[in-house]
């Protein structure tokens, strides 16, 4: 039996988000959508997270964070990029200082459309990446 | 024979306890703030899934130092439970912490640095309490040994009304709860990331939970012993009174913030000095 997810603990990193969609991640804290009934919990810690949730493009100056990140957490993790700009660039992917979406760096798990993304689409992109957690664990077994 | 039973059964229905404890304040912190919560049973769910997780190392010490710190308060916990020697419980306690410190100082990130120094200054602030506490217990009943101090027939309330109030005053500190919860609160994480326990992951941080649903045990036998007498039914009292000091907690863990330290600092050894040196003073004058 799997516990992962069950209490699947989230780290959220900003890339270069216009905060649009980190004010919907928070909202899913709040009372009205409370994803706390899921066990999720918001760390800050990446070494103690299940989940990274990245909102914004990813740029020069993001990358190696963004790296840095996500080889801290422990296996088994998954990532889910939240809104437009996280998946592919979105309305900034012409700039000339961004790089694209998060899957330019990282492998991208589950993606979350939607500028800014509702706060429904983000706890079904969490369930949908449990789904995959609960796969990994599966692998880690083996 | 018996004794092993009993030092079997405390060693595995504590952390059960805690853990439910533990479920139950998070819910009713959720339900405080208008959240429906977790299921009751999520810090289990929680330790169960960081046993499964990878072990990822940072350096070759640290994670030596919570099994050491578990380890002396499953000690801890034996001791009081079966009705030992206050005293040597106090400092087996107070060894538990320490050990918990060095491993946030062998880890040797900046944030658990911090939070080493932060859970020194706690330590600074509610160990002397502790001692009281002690102290007044002996006050009254001239005895050390928790099973002598209960088997009396007025509870020790009666008389230490003041240094219960000081040590449920440093009960925040020892159950990491807001305002005090300045070295490794779950409310806390942006500031200090977690504090002690940034660097560890995976089963380190389960032990790491176990530990402080032993210590949240730990704190209550602490309250429970104020109440209890000879009389069976006292039990029944002291039970009460556990959880209403522990609901106390949650309240206040959701009502206040974080104070700075100097704040912390000052305030215990304020209030609790002036409360227990009171206390203490009439006692001796009245009593002895
Ligand atoms: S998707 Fe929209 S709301 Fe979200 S970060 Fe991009 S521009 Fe902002």
């Amino acid at each position: 039996m799997n516990f992962n997810t069950k209490s699947p603990w989230i780290l959220h990193y900003d890339g270069t988000s216009c905060n649009g969609c980190d004010i919907e991640v928070l909202a899913c804290l709040t009372p009205l959508y409370d994803v706390e009934r899921f066990g999720v919990i918001n760390t800050g810690n990446p070494r103690h997270a299940d989940i990274l949730l990245i909102t914004g493009s990813v740029n020069d100056q993001s990358i190696p964070v963004v790296k840095q990140l996500y080889e801290q957490m422990a296996d088994p993790k998954v990532v889910v990029a939240v809104g437009i700009c996280a998946t592919s660039g979105g309305l900034f992917t012409d700039c000339y200082n961004v790089v694209g979406g998060v899957d330019k760096v990282l492998p991208v798990d589950v993606y979350v459309p939607g500028c800014a993304a509702r706060p429904q689409a983000i706890i079904d992109g969490v369930v949908k990446a449990l789904a995959i957690l609960d796969e990994k664990q599966n692998a880690m077994k083996k | 024979m018996m004794l092993a039973i009993q030092i079997i059964l405390i060693v595995v229905l504590t952390p059960l306890v805690g853990g439910l404890l533990a479920g139950f304040d998070r819910i009713i912190s959720a339900r405080v703030q208008g959240r429906k919560g977790p299921p009751l049973l999520q810090p289990f769910y929680d330790v169960l899934k960081l046993l499964q997780k990878e072990n990822i190392q940072v350096n070759k010490t640290y994670k030596f130092y919570v099994y050491v710190s578990l380890l002396f308060i499953i000690l801890t916990a034996v001791i009081m439970l079966i009705g030992g020697d206050i005293l040597l419980a106090i400092f087996v306690l107070t060894l538990g912490a320490i050990f918990f410190v060095f491993g946030g100082y062998a880890s040797q990130s900046p944030y658990s640095i911090i939070g080493a120094e932060r859970e020194l200054l706690q330590m600074m602030a509610y160990e002397p309490m502790v001692l009281i506490t002690a102290a007044g217990l002996y006050m009254v009943s001239k005895t050390f040994f928790i099973g002598e101090i209960i088997a009396r027939d007025v509870p020790a309330i009666v008389y230490l009304p003041a240094v219960f109030i000081g040590f449920v005053y440093i009960l925040t500190f020892k159950l990491r709860k807001s305002p005090f919860d300045l070295s490794l609160g779950h409310h806390a994480h942006q500031e200090l990331v977690q504090g002690i326990s940034t660097e560890y992951s995976g089963t380190e941080l389960a032990v790491i939970e176990i530990t402080h649903w032993y210590e949240t045990i730990i704190s209550l036998v602490f309250v429970y012993i104020f109440f209890v007498t000879s009389n069976p039914i006292s039990h029944v009292f002291a039970i009460i009174a556990c959880i209403v000091v522990y609901l106390f907690e949650i309240i206040l863990d959701n009502s206040t913030v974080r104070v700075k330290w100097q704040l912390a600092l000052k305030s215990a050894w304020i209030v609790t000095g002036v409360l227990s040196i009171m206390n203490l003073m009439i006692l001796s004058f009245f009593k002895f």
